[in-house]
């Protein structure tokens, strides 16, 4: 390839990566910037001083902060654990050529494709307490004996869960799907006049070959995850007493509603410190070749 | 070893018919090769005897013995896929002792007859490796020892050749004849290949469009060809086919066809006036320069295949192609007389063999 | 072994199971769209609706659904506009430059998209004040199309890999520059990859919530996810209103899945095949 051409390809390259640059990477290298000031939104009057790592030492004793963290944790292993599970579920069954199999596709896309404030109020609406059809669905119209979902700690976490894991599944479950179509159905035909019987056939030829698109779907899952607000924000507002405060939540918390701009930036650089860690520790695990392959 | 027997399968895929009314009995150790066109069925019968398609009507029997109700694992056959269908995140002895791992054999076993396969095809050096790092023909080798180790009843083969190189093909054809031999086993064999059919079956088995039109030795077939269609499909260059009119003469008859007309006084038939097909292969016609024989042809093209010369020529809207020996030179435009044996003919009438 | 029956019918079990969990919730949801106020919260639950349409028109009247309808088309669609055209001068320069550099920047790109919203938002909000572009279409549009363009320069990166390189090749020989064959001939055949890439960025920007809760505080330019999340009744949830927005708001949403399923399909596992 010429000089020229490279040069007219590097020139259509330009305009995208302006834009991730400018809206993406420099707003995250700012965000290291301003963790390490003391910024009061709509208190311009105090300036904004340099304050060194006193943020993160504040973040470090910051009790709310480690809740946050935890709850964070429980609801991305929850989450993706059973995500990544009903998804292989989901996939063998559209991987099969049945009648009817693109209605049952579609219906499977359906949850991925409303927007998640949406799933959000639909969860809340299931998990009311006094006329929500969750309630109806175990107690029946015992109304006395209803759980109020969303106001108790253990069972608030429960339901964002669910509603994560019902929206979430479909995608885990197509990235699963692409790893089953490309086993050719002829492995299939040797294992069986091999002597192969189902389990066996799942065992031994679909599991092993399917294992990279799991771990795709594995990787994409758990940062998701990780991300996680609108739920949070609609269906509990952190609350109650900070059982669904999840990361980003407090970091919003922090920094719109209570105005920490600084300290609010510490949280969101240990949230994009966290998830690139994440992000490494998968392609080591994986190894470059598959990832590049792909790429 | 067993022996195999297909009565009245038929199979249909929606309107489409892929199989009609197949019968075909094969005898132990019997090497029985099913000859066609794509789309003739021919693989869809191997799926069926394999067990991992179902037929609509018909009868699948081993030894006897209906097999129908059975899963591919319990009918004991092994298959050779076209693309060899090797499994692709295990080393080659990992995929050879996969079928016996399956079954619960135990590990000595397996390992005591992955090496014989092994050493039987030259592979055993090949043992640790994964099937990507492998060639076409090696792979062919690995599909061929994955069904060598199982022993099976049926040894079922799909086109296991047609991946390979034109030379390996060859070579590899001549193994499977070695390897005949020495296992003497039952062995389906689905090929298009026509030089592949002649040379490796017992038995052939031509089919069409899900119907088989001939079961026969590859010389039989060849030299009695059942109908136009076989005619016309086994030989290369194909068996010349005119179609005319059989008129009675003084002794015997006469064939008139649009462009010419041939004496057919010696031949016992016993048969109307009507409308036939004649056929002659292009070795079974003499060529000479002069004009003793019957027909006057034109030289069209010449095609010298090193070994031989074929030349095509046309009498008023037929060609006929004849084949010569290559010494012989021929130019083009020129008109040469072509004689016609009429012991060599083959005569079909509506399509088959009278 | 026997074969088909147990099997069968536990898969269709499976079946129906799949396309229950998956509808059921979301049907019951928007079924409130269509009852009254009293039918919404009655134990038991009335399984079928009065039919009303007075959540709709409280909707419209009362809350002002349409302008927040119109203003997530006019933020989503020209989002999605600005990053196909972006997206595709990437995608396509990525597909045609050595291997080596392309997969750099194309990790790079793909990292952008891993970054969590909160250490992107602080900053660009800041840089919205000062440029006066909060509550602003714009604001919130560039934004967008930065979120949006990773995956949608994945898949035409791969889509663009798979045309041969000969196209090109003829159309300069027949007298293009490399920008003309580019926009003659390249872009008219990837249509489909475009098509695919389109509708993957819009429906990601119409669902958007953190970027547009923080970027636009006022009502008047607010996109349907701020509404629809920030609904708040006088005395009670206002449910019919919720369910009848929600019900607007993914209806073309719906309708894209329906129509687009294959793309859909194909273009969210495109990462996922080549691994």
């Amino acid at each position: 390839m010429t000089r020229k051409d490279q040069n007219f390809y590097l020139a259509l390259l330009v305009p995208a990566i302006a834009v991730l640059l400018l809206f993406i990477a420099a707003p995250i290298v700012h965000s290291f910037f301003l963790s390490f000031h003391r910024i009061i939104i709509g208190l311009p009057q105090l300036k904004t001083p340099f304050v060194g790592l006193d943020n993160y030492r504040e973040l470090l004793n910051d009790p709310v902060a480690r809740h946050s963290f935890w709850v964070t944790i429980i609801f991305v292993g929850t989450t993706t654990f059973f995500e990544l599970l009903i998804g292989i579920l989901l996939a063998l069954l559209i991987h099969h050529r049945f009648p009817g199999r693109g209605a049952l596709r579609a219906c499977v896309l359906i949850p991925w494709a409303i927007p998640t404030v949406v799933s959000a109020q639909m969860w809340r609406f299931l998990f009311n307490d006094a006329y929500g059809v969750i309630n109806y669905a175990i107690f029946g119209a015992n109304i006395s004996h209803y759980i109020p979902w969303l106001a108790l700690p253990p069972t608030a976490l429960l339901s964002i869960v669910v509603a994560d894991i019902w929206k979430t599944s479909s995608f885990a479950a197509l990235l699963i799907l692409a790893g089953l179509q490309v086993i050719p159905e002829e492995l299939y035909q040797a294992a069986k006049v091999d002597g192969a019987v189902v389990w066996q056939r799942f065992l031994h030829i679909t599991w092993p070959l399917i294992r990279p698109a799991l771990l795709v779907a594995l990787l994409f899952r758990t940062i998701d995850a990780f991300r996680v607000f609108d739920l949070a924000f609609v269906m509990t507002q952190g609350g109650p007493a900070d059982a669904t405060n999840v990361l980003q939540l407090y970091g919003y918390k922090k920094m719109f509603v209570e105005g920490w701009m600084g300290y609010g930036s510490a949280i969101s650089v240990c949230i994009f410190i966290m998830v690139m860690v994440l992000a490494i520790a998968y392609v080591r695990m994986v190894g470059r070749r598959l990832l590049e392959a792909s790429v | 070893m067993a022996s195999l027997k297909l009565k009245g399968i038929s199979k249909r895929f929606g309107d489409v018919v892929a199989l009609s009314n197949i019968n075909l009995p094969i005898d132990d150790g019997e090497f029985c090769v099913l000859l066609g066109p794509s789309g003739c069925g021919k693989s869809t019968l191997l799926q069926i005897v394999a067990g991992l398609t179902s037929q609509d009507e018909g009868s699948v029997f081993v030894n006897n013995q209906p097999v129908d109700h059975l899963s591919p694992r319990d009918r004991d056959v092994a298959m050779v896929f076209q693309s060899y269908a090797l499994y692709p995140h295990m080393t080659v002895a990992q995929n050879l002792g996969f079928g016996l791992r399956m079954r619960g054999i135990h590990k000595d076993t397996i390992w005591k007859r992955i090496t014989e396969a092994a050493n039987l095809l030259g592979i055993h050096d090949l043992l640790k490796r994964r099937p990507r790092e492998l060639s076409g023909g090696q792979r062919q080798r690995v599909a061929m020892g994955r069904a060598l180790v199982r022993r099976p009843q049926l040894f079922l083969l799909d086109e296991p050749l047609s991946n390979l190189d034109a030379m390996l093909r060859i070579n590899v054809r001549l193994e499977l004849m070695r390897l005949h031999k020495q296992i003497q086993g039952t062995i389906l064999y689905v090929t298009h290949d026509q030089v592949e059919a002649m040379t490796l079956g017992d038995k052939v088995v031509i089919m069409k469009a899900g119907s088989i039109h001939q079961i026969d030795r590859p010389e039989t077939i060849y030299d009695r060809p059942a109908d136009t269609f076989v005619a016309s499909f086994i030989g290369s260059p194909a068996m010349n086919l005119f179609q005319g009119n059989l008129i009675r003469a003084k002794r015997g008859f006469i064939f008139q066809s649009a462009d010419f007309s041939l004496n057919l006084q010696d031949i016992p038939l016993n048969f109307k006036e009507n409308t036939i097909e004649i056929g002659i292969r292009p070795e079974d016609i003499e060529i000479s320069h002069g004009s003793e024989n019957e027909l006057k042809a034109k030289v069209e093209i010449i095609s010298n295949v090193g070994s031989e010369k074929y030349i095509h020529t046309r009498i008023g809207s037929a060609t006929i192609t004849a084949r010569a020996r290559k010494e012989e030179t021929f130019l083009s435009g020129e008109t040469i007389s072509l004689g016609i044996n009429p012991s060599k003919l083959h005569i079909f009438y509506n399509g088959k063999r009278i | 072994m026997m074969k088909g029956f147990p099997k069968k019918f536990l898969f269709i079990i499976g079946v129906f199971l799949a396309a229950g969990f998956s509808l059921a919730p979301f049907l019951w949801f928007v079924l409130s769209a269509f009852k009254d106020q009293t039918q919404i919260t009655a134990i038991p639950p009335q399984w079928l609706p009065s039919f009303s349409m007075e959540s709709f028109s409280s909707a419209v009247t009362r809350y002002g659904i349409i302008h927040y309808l119109l203003n997530s088309a006019i933020v989503a669609g020209s989002a999605t506009m600005v990053t196909i055209t972006l997206g595709t001068l990437a995608g396509y320069a990525l597909a045609r430059l050595p291997r080596r550099w392309a997969q750099i920047i194309l990790m790079g790109i793909l990292a952008c998209a891993m970054f969590p919203q909160i250490a992107i938002v602080g900053p660009i909000w800041r840089f919205l004040r000062f440029m006066g572009w909060l509550n602003t279409y714009q604001g919130l549009i560039f934004p967008y199309v930065a979120l949006t363009l990773p995956l949608a320069v994945w898949i035409l990166t791969l889509f663009f890999r798979e045309m041969p390189e000969e196209l090109e090749a003829a159309a300069l020989v027949d007298g293009c520059t490399r920008l003309g064959s580019l926009v003659r001939v390249i872009v008219p055949l990837s249509a489909p990859g475009l098509f695919t890439a389109a509708i993957l960025s819009f429906i990601y920007a119409w669902n958007e919530f953190f970027l547009a809760l923080l970027i636009m505080t006022d009502p008047a330019r607010q996109t349907m996810p701020v509404g629809i999340a920030l609904f708040q009744g006088e005395h009670t949830i206002p449910w019919g209103e919720i369910a009848a927005a929600s019900f607007i708001t993914t209806a073309p949403l719906i309708f894209m899945v329906l129509l687009f399923q294959r793309r859909i399909v194909t273009g969210l596992s495109a990462g996922a095949i080549k691994g």
